[in-house]
C-alpha cells in the first residue's frame, strides 16, 4: 500500500482522571473511506477531535503528509486541508445556503470596494456555491440564497458536505452524517459520501450505523478502551463481528491488530 | 479497496422499496395552503414588511383622524427630529440584539459621554473638536467594557448591562454634580456642540441634521450587516453561536467588536443629544435604554438573535414617533400614547413569534 496521508501514534488524553485516549493509533491512506467504530465512550470524538483540531492531545504526535502537525484550533486544521462535518452541522439557519458555505472565508470584491469598504463579493459566492452543488449532483435545491432553515435534513446536511468537499484539500471527517436522517435521505448522504470519494478525496466516517458502515467504508477502524484495538476490512468480516470486537465480547484476528 | 470508487452503492434489503416511494421529498416547494400561510412565508422571508405596513397604515390612519395638521411635511419632518436620538440608539441596541445580546446600558453611555463632551468644551476648555472625539471613544471605551465581561468573563448581557447601566449613570452624577450645562454656556464657548440641533428646510418640512445623521448612521450600518463578512458573522452568531465557532468564525472577537462599536454609536448620539436638547443634562433620556429596545422589537428584530433587518428598528423608531405625534394632535391624553406603545410591543413580539414557527 502506499503511504498514509495521515498517521497518529500513541496519542494521549487525559480529563481529570478519566483517560479518553490511551496510546492511541490512527492511520488514512489516500483516496479511502475509513470508518471508525466503537462503543459510547471508547474515545471516538476525543480521537476525531483531535485530528480536526478541537482539542490538542496531552502526548503523541499526528503527521499529515509525512509532517509533524499540531492543530491549536479547529481553524488550524482547515488551514491544513482538514474538513469535519459536524454531527451538529454548524449551519446558521437562517442565513443562506451561499453565506453558509462561505461562512468564516468569504471572498470580496477586488480592489478598493474589497480592500478598504469590504465588500463582499455575492456573485462569485453564489456562483461557486452552485458549481459546488451541482458537482455533487443537489441542485435540486434551486435558490441558492433561500435560507438554510427553509431546507429538510437531508439538503442540510448535502450543503454541509458540499462545503467540506469543496474546501477540504486533504481529508473530509464525517461525524455521524445519518444519524439524524430518514431512510431516503441517509440513502442520498451515503451516495454523496461515495460522490466525493469517487474524486479522490479520502474520508473519515464516523458512524454507529453498522450498515452503512459496511456499505462505504474500505477499511473498519474499532476503538475500544481509548485506543486502535483493529482494523478490519468490511469484505473479511460481519457485521457482527465488528460488534463483538468493539465491545470486547470476541478477539479480534492476530493480523488485524498488526494493521 | 478502489472497486467500490466510481460506483453506485449496493443498497440494502430495506431499501428496495424506496423506487416505489413519493420521489418529491428533496424537492423544495412552498407547501402554502391558504392566504395566513402564504402571508406567514411571505414575512419570514421579508422580516421588516411587518413594520413597514404597520408605519404606512398608522401614517394614513392618523392622516385621518388628526387631520392636516398630521399630514403635513413640518409635521413629518417634525417626528423624525423628536425620534432622531432614540433611533440612533436603536441602532446600537440592533446590533446588539442581533447577536442574541441585549443592552440596557445604551442611553446610560450616551448620557455619560454627553456628560464628559459638555464638561472638557464648556467646563475645561478643551477645544471643542476634541472633546467631542473623546465622547466617541469614551463611549467606545464604554461598549467593550460591556463585550469583555460578555466575553471574557463570560457573563450574561442582560446582568453585565444591568450592571454597568447603575455605574455609568453614577459616574454621570458624579462627574456632572447633578447640574446641567446651560445653553446660553455652550453657545458661548462651543457652538460645535449643538451642531446636530440645526436644521434646514426642504419646501415645508425642516430637517435637523441629527435627523439626517440618525438616517446616515442606519445606512452604514446596513451596508455593515448585509454587505460585508464582518455582518454576516454577527447574524451566524446571533442564530448559533456554537455553530459560528465550528464554522471557523471567531466569535469573541466579533461579538467584541459588536460591543465596541455599539459604544461608539451611542458616543455619536451624545453628540446629538446635545443639539436636540440644546443643553448638557444628567438627568434626561432616564428611559431611552427601554424606548431603544421598544424600537427595535417594533422594528421586528428578534430578541432571539440572528434574525430581522437593520433598516427594522428605524421603521421602529419612526412608528413610537408617529403614535406619538397622531394622538397628540388628535387631543388624547399622554397616558394612553404609553399604553398604546405597550401594545404595540407586545404585539410586534407575538408577530415576531407567529413568522418564527416556520423555522422549526
Amino acid at each position: 500500500m502506499t503511504q498514509p496521508l495521515l498517521t497518529a501514534r500513541g496519542l494521549v488524553k487525559r480529563y481529570g482522571r478519566v483517560t479518553a485516549l490511551n496510546q492511541a493509533d490512527f492511520d488514512l491512506y489516500p483516496g479511502e473511506i475509513l470508518a471508525v467504530i466503537g462503543d459510547n465512550g471508547a474515545g471516538k470524538s476525543s480521537l476525531i477531535k483531535a485530528i480536526s483540531g478541537a482539542i490538542r492531545p496531552d502526548e503523541g504526535e499526528i503527521r499529515l503528509d509525512g509532517q509533524v502537525v499540531d492543530f491549536r484550533s479547529p481553524m488550524e486544521a482547515r488551514e491544513a486541508g482538514i474538513e469535519t462535518v459536524y454531527q451538529n452541522l454548524a449551519l446558521s439557519p437562517a442565513l443562506s445556503i451561499a453565506d453558509n458555505m462561505f461562512l468564516g472565508r468569504e471572498i470580496r470584491k477586488p480592489g478598493f470596494m474589497g480592500q478598504y469598504l469590504k465588500l463582499l463579493d455575492r456573485q462569485a459566492m453564489e456562483r461557486i456555491a452552485r458549481e459546488k452543488l451541482s458537482e455533487l449532483g443537489l441542485m435540486t435545491i434551486q435558490n441558492i440564497s433561500q435560507a438554510v432553515e427553509t431546507l429538510s435534513g437531508g439538503q442540510r446536511q448535502g450543503v454541509a458536505v458540499a462545503r467540506a468537499a469543496a474546501f477540504g484539500s486533504k481529508l473530509v471527517i464525517m461525524d455521524e452524517p445519518t444519524a439524524a436522517l430518514g431512510v431516503k435521505e441517509s440513502r442520498r448522504v451515503l451516495e454523496l459520501i461515495l460522490d466525493v470519494k469517487s474524486r479522490g478525496m479520502p474520508i473519515v466516517l464516523i458512524s454507529h450505523n453498522m450498515p452503512h458502515v459496511f456499505e462505504v467504508a474500505d477499511r473498519i477502524h474499532v476503538h475500544r478502551l481509548g485506543r486502535r484495538l483493529c482494523v478490519i476490512d468490511p469484505k473479511q468480516h460481519t457485521m457482527s463481528d465488528a460488534v463483538a470486537f468493539m465491545t470486547g465480547a470476541k478477539a479480534p484476528p492476530p493480523e488485524a491488530m498488526a494493521a | 479497496m478502489s472497486e467500490a470508487a466510481g460506483t453506485r452503492p449496493k443498497k440494502q434489503d430495506f431499501e428496495n422499496t424506496l423506487d416505489m416511494s413519493d420521489r418529491t421529498v428533496a424537492a423544495f416547494e412552498g407547501n402554502e395552503k391558504n392566504a395566513l400561510d402564504r402571508l406567514q412565508h411571505f414575512l419570514h422571508g421579508n422580516p421588516t414588511m411587518v413594520p413597514v405596513i404597520v408605519l404606512l397604515v398608522s401614517v394614513i390612519a392618523f392622516g385621518f383622524v388628526a387631520g392636516s395638521n398630521f399630514f403635513s411635511a413640518f409635521n413629518l419632518s417634525l417626528i423624525m427630529q423628536q425620534v432622531s436620538i432614540i433611533g440612533i440608539l436603536a441602532a446600537a441596541q440592533s446590533l446588539v440584539i442581533l447577536t442574541a445580546g441585549i443592552d440596557l446600558s445604551v442611553g446610560a453611555i450616551m448620557v455619560l459621554m454627553s456628560v464628559v463632551t459638555g464638561n472638557l468644551a464648556v467646563s475645561m476648555g478643551v477645544p471643542a473638536p476634541l472633546a467631542v472625539g473623546a465622547g466617541m471613544a469614551g463611549g467606545t471605551l464604554a461598549g467593550m467594557m460591556n463585550g469583555l465581561l460578555v466575553t471574557r468573563f463570560k457573563l450574561p448581557p442582560f446582568i453585565v448591562t444591568l450592571g454597568t447601566w447603575n455605574i455609568f449613570f453614577a459616574l454621570t452624577l458624579w462627574l456632572s454634580g447633578a447640574q446641567s450645562i446651560r445653553s446660553q454656556d455652550i453657545d458661548a464657548t462651543a457652538p460645535l456642540l449643538k451642531f446636530f440641533g440645526q436644521s434646514f428646510r426642504i419646501g415645508g418640512a425642516q430637517f435637523t441634521y441629527g435627523s439626517i445623521l440618525m438616517v446616515l448612521i442606519f445606512a452604514v450600518l446596513w451596508y455593515m450587516l448585509n454587505r460585508t463578512a464582518w455582518g454576516r458573522h454577527v447574524y451566524a452568531i446571533g442564530d448559533d453561536k456554537e455553530a459560528a465557532e465550528l464554522s471557523g468564525i471567531r466569535t469573541n472577537r466579533t461579538l467584541l467588536s459588536v460591543y465596541a462599536l455599539a459604544g461608539l454609536v451611542c458616543g455619536i448620539a451624545a453628540w446629538a443629544s446635545i443639539g436636540r436638547v440644546g443643553s448638557v443634562s444628567p438627568q434626561s433620556f432616564q428611559e431611552a435604554n427601554l424606548q431603544s429596545i421598544t424600537a427595535v422589537v417594533i422594528g421586528g428584530i428578534s430578541l432571539f438573535g440572528g434574525r430581522g433587518s437593520i433598516i427594522g428598528p428605524l421603521i421602529g423608531a419612526l412608528i413610537v414617533g408617529v403614535f406619538n405625534s397622531g394622538l397628540r394632535l388628535a387631543g388624547v391624553d399622554v397616558l394612553w400614547q404609553v399604553f398604546a406603545i405597550g401594545w404595540l410591543t407586545i404585539i410586534a413580539v407575538g408577530i415576531d413569534q407567529w413568522i418564527r414557527k416556520l423555522s422549526s
